[in-house]
């Protein structure tokens, strides 16, 4: 069969991508174009340069190299014995590509991934000869995400970060079990023993960097991973606990989550159903309140029902609220930071002007309106210099007074 | 009498010319001199050029000169805090900017924590200002879209932009320093820059046409952009807060959102239509189990209208099981059955035939609220489930019938009856006396309670002793059960 022509290929292997949640491109180090030869410039913090309908940001040119697979994971539109339309790149055309659109300022880099063509260790060659012709041909400066395949020679996975902002590897699936089960060909101790090497690459480059000025930079946007919620059977305490030991073990900067989309030609090892879109939603929240909120993973747990899953309706942090009365009410005027922070409708932002504010004042509840979003959401939790909720955390409806209400829908094309 | 008195006003204060909207180094500049001459904030008048207002009082020559400050006067307190944040709210339309910031400085002299205290409403105001120029310039790096032209000298790009504040200038930086081996220049309706490689120019305001109307690697670009959509997932909401609308028209993509949307619809649409698999999953465990479950469900067009879903409630092991239709306007508010108008009928009515309705499980046929929008008080009405919302709403009441147990399941209104025996029956005929369920318990039906709010006094009267009538024969049934 001939092959499709670019704008094919490139519809059909974006397409192939989109199945990986990250498009992040902030937390590297900060380059300019300047004194180069090519374009390119990071300023830290990523820019999104578009939004899709399904409200993802479009940050980097994500894509596959190839969509052709020699692995037959189930939960994977590219397996082995699915029927999709396959289409390779060559590592020029991508990097063509991937100039042509930053150069119009559509893109902030490149996220390339790849299916597994021949055997792993040719697949990341390709990845890493596509990231080269960019950064040594093109002198191009802009983001580079290469997702590395933990199965390829450990030397290439190591070349990859010398390239790259950030590498990522998928640990997929929560579970072993899931893992074996929905994945044969993929092995536990072989995808988190190629995160570990890289763990210790990424310290080691930072460690020469701040020594040596002319030390070679690597992944200098740390490591990412990603798993998929419910293609298996683990519970949201079950990920959770997964995600707080990702990122002690291997120092990750992210731990993506990738609710399952029911793919086209799906296998017959699957849940028909996607798992609700919310639960994605949660977990991320759930990530954030170990991530900036001080919360233990543990405490988090403790957010779940009996069956270790979060609450779809709620926030983790409101279900923690209304399950830990006994911590409430936080006096704004005197708490320490680490209290405040556990009020519901608290962000760290409000926080943050709070500890300054009340160096100021004595703040009434009328002053931490003007620096929250919504006061009515945070009164039940909260004593200011001119309120104390009467036994409200007592309330057997607080939960109904909290909770948010569900905004209808809008309507975009509305006249 | 009107002319004197603004003379004498205009007279009184200090008019500060601005050399451009943009100017912050030259309001630092004024400002700093006009605090260490001590003039008060509400004698000074701030002109922008360009901006409306300053024309009215016109001319330096009828104000005041500015006054020299004292050679020994003190220079001024200014906090980094405040200079950061007063650089970026220099930029923004609002024409008492420089006025706010001069307010600012001022008090800032006698309370240098000022800035500390964001439940201020000047600094409040200022923080508001800055971060609204910061999301512009943020947008203006994300949105700007460059399109080539060959000329003599190469390649150029070129990009139409238009934005909100006054950033045009305060952004150049980032643009070279990410495109310092291209030409460019980017138009907008303020002004223009334009990058030769070497050195930056401004240039006079352009027009939209002044810029390329295509380039040959957009259909490439729209390609990626409608594949790497994934129409499982739509969140219209999300998109439209971080790429308002406003920014759609210079950005090639955006022609598809229309399209991308409707088809995402469609196909979730198909999905339903086809109802295969609507429910694949394992019952429910709890009742917990379920009141989430159709929060999430999304498997009829109420369940997408984005409304509140309204679960069972009771105990868990009732003998008696109501069922009305859905919820209403009130329910929905607050997110428990049976407390709007009707079911307040229903409650006065069980409380008289002895029923405590605390006792049974009380839940609805459909779980969300289904509704027509009235103009012009914008009220929501009250809308009748299709045959088919309520046969794939079935499921969650089964499951609650599972799981509650009830001995005697009382059904309110045709919905309810349809719900329960997955048929349409005319409840006139059948109501007041039993019908046996294939669990063994018994099913009544009467009919719903907003039906006795619809009807005029005189009939009215004679449908609320049927229906009093009714929840009695109920009432002494279950009493006979619980032997």
């Amino acid at each position: 069969m001939s092959q499709p022509n670019l704008m094919e290929r490139l519809g059909i292997l974006a397409d192939a991508a989109k199945y990986d949640a990250s498009c992040a491109s902030s937390g590297t180090s900060k380059r300019t174009s300047k004194g180069g030869k090519g374009v390119g410039s990071t300023e830290g913090m990523g820019i999104c340069h578009a939004y899709a309908p399904d409200g993802r940001c479009i940050s980097l040119l994500k894509i596959l190299l190839t969509n052709h697979c020699v692995f037959d994971c189930h939960y994977c539109i590219n397996r082995k014995s699915s029927n999709v339309r396959r289409a390779r790149f060559t590592p020029q055309e991508v990097a063509d590509l991937t100039i042509a659109f930053y150069k119009r300022n559509y893109i902030e880099g490149l996220f390339l991934s790849s299916g597994i063509v021949k055997n792993s260790s040719h697949t990341m060659e390709q990845l890493i000869e596509t990231a080269r012709i960019l950064r040594e041909e093109h002198d191009f400066r802009g983001y580079i995400h290469l997702k590395t395949i933990p199965e390829a020679e450990p030397e290439l996975v190591h070349r990859a970060g010398l390239y790259a902002d950030r590498v990522s590897i998928n640990v997929e699936l929560p579970t072993v079990a899931g893992l074996t089960r929905l994945a044969p060909d993929k092995k536990v101790e072989v995808i988190e023993g190629a995160m570990s090497d890289l763990k210790a690459s990424i310290i080691e480059a930072k460690d020469a960097k701040k020594r040596f000025k002319s030390a070679p930079r690597f992944a200098p946007a740390g490591q990412s991973t990603q798993m998929i919620v419910g293609a298996d059977d683990a519970s949201d305490a079950a990920i959770v606990g997964k995600a707080s030991t990702l990122y002690s073990s291997f120092r990750l900067r992210r731990v993506y989550y990738s609710a399952f989309s029911p793919i086209p030609d799906a296998s017959a090892v699957l849940p028909l159903q996607r798992p609700p879109l919310i639960r994605e939603h949660r977990l991320y929240q759930s990530d954030w309140l170990m991530r900036f909120y001080g919360f233990a993973p543990h405490e988090v747990q403790q957010a779940a029902d009996e069956a270790g899953m979060l609450p779809l309706d709620i926030d983790p942090k409101l279900a923690w609220a209304l399950k830990f009365r006994e911590q409430f009410p936080v006096d704004i005027n005197r708490a320490p930071r680490e209290a405040l922070l556990r009020v519901p409708g608290l962000g760290t932002r409000a926080v943050g002007a709070i500890l300054a504010a009340r160096r100021q004042r004595r703040l009434r509840l009328d002053d931490v309106g003007k620096l929250t979003v919504s006061v009515a959401k945070i009164r039940p939790f909260i004593v200011a210099a001119d309120w104390r909720p009467v036994l409200l955390t007592d309330r057997a409806d607080l939960k109904a007074l909290v909770a948010p209400r569900r905004t209808e829908q809008l309507e975009l094309f509305a006249a | 009498m009107t002319q004197l008195f603004r003379d004498a006003r205009i007279g009184d204060a200090c008019v500060v010319a601005l050399a451009a909207p943009d100017d912050f180094a030259g309001w630092r500049e004024q400002a700093r001199r006009l605090v260490m001459a001590e003039v008060p904030p509400d004698r000074v008048i701030w002109q922008v050029p360009g901006e409306g207002g300053g024309d009215l009082f016109a001319g330096p020559g009828n104000a005041r000169r500015l006054p020299t400050p004292p050679r020994d006067a003190p220079p001024p307190r200014v906090p980094r805090a405040f200079l950061d944040l007063a650089g970026k709210a220099a930029l923004h339309r609002d024409e008492q900017r420089h006025a706010l910031l001069y307010r600012l400085l001022w008090r800032l002299q006698t309370r240098p924590g000022l800035m500390e205290d964001a439940a201020d409403d000047d600094v409040r105001r200022l923080q508001m200002l800055a971060r609204t120029v910061r999301r512009d310039i943020h947008k203006m790096r994300a949105f700007v879209r460059f399109r080539v032209i060959a000329d003599t000298q190469g390649e150029r790009y070129v990009a139409w932009f238009e934005p909100e504040h006054y950033i045009l200038r305060a952004n150049a930086a980032f643009f070279v320093n990410r495109f310092t081996q291209m030409q460019w220049t980017i138009l907008t309706p303020q002004g223009s820059i334009d990058w030769d490689g070497e050195t930056l120019r401004e240039g006079p305001p352009a027009a939209r046409s002044d810029a390329p109307a295509e380039d040959a690697a957009e259909d490439l670009w729209k390609t990626y952009y409608a594949s790497i959509f994934n129409p499982a997932r739509l969140k219209i909401g999300a998109m439209l807060k971080e790429m308002p609308k406003r920014y759609w028209k210079n950005m090639p993509e955006a022609a598809l959102i229309p399209a991308l949307v409707a088809g995402a619809q469609a196909r979730e649409a198909r999905m339903v239509e086809t109802g295969a698999a609507l429910f694949t999953e394992d019952r429910p465990d709890s009742l917990d189990a379920i009141a989430a479950g159709v929060s999430a469900c999304t498997r009829c067009a109420i369940g997408c209208n984005g409304t509140r879903a309204v679960a069972g409630e009771g105990r868990d092991d009732a003998a008696l099981m109501i069922v009305g239709e859905q919820p209403g306007d009130s329910e929905e508010q607050a997110g428990r059955p049976f407390i709007g108008p009707a079911g307040q009928v229903l409650r006065g009515h069980l409380e008289q035939a002895g029923i405590d309705p605390q006792q049974a499980w009380l839940t609805n046929a459909v779980k969300h609220f289904k509704f027509v929008m009235r103009a012009p008080a914008k009220r929501r009405l009250h809308q009748n489930p299709s045959a088919k919302e309520i046969d794939t709403c079935r499921w969650w009441v089964e499951s609650e019938r599972l799981l509650v147990r009830p001995r005697l399941v009382l059904a309110l209104g045709a919905s309810a009856a349809r719900s329960v025996l997955g048929k349409t029956v005319s409840v006139q005929k059948v109501r007041g006396v039993p019908h046996r369920l294939d669990d063994g318990a018994e099913l009544w039906i009467t009919t719903h309670p907003s039906y006795l709010l619809r009807l005029d006094d005189a009939a009215r009267a004679g449908e609320e002793a049927r229906f009093a009538a009714d929840l009695a024969a109920a009432q002494a049934r279950l009493r006979e059960l619980a032997g």
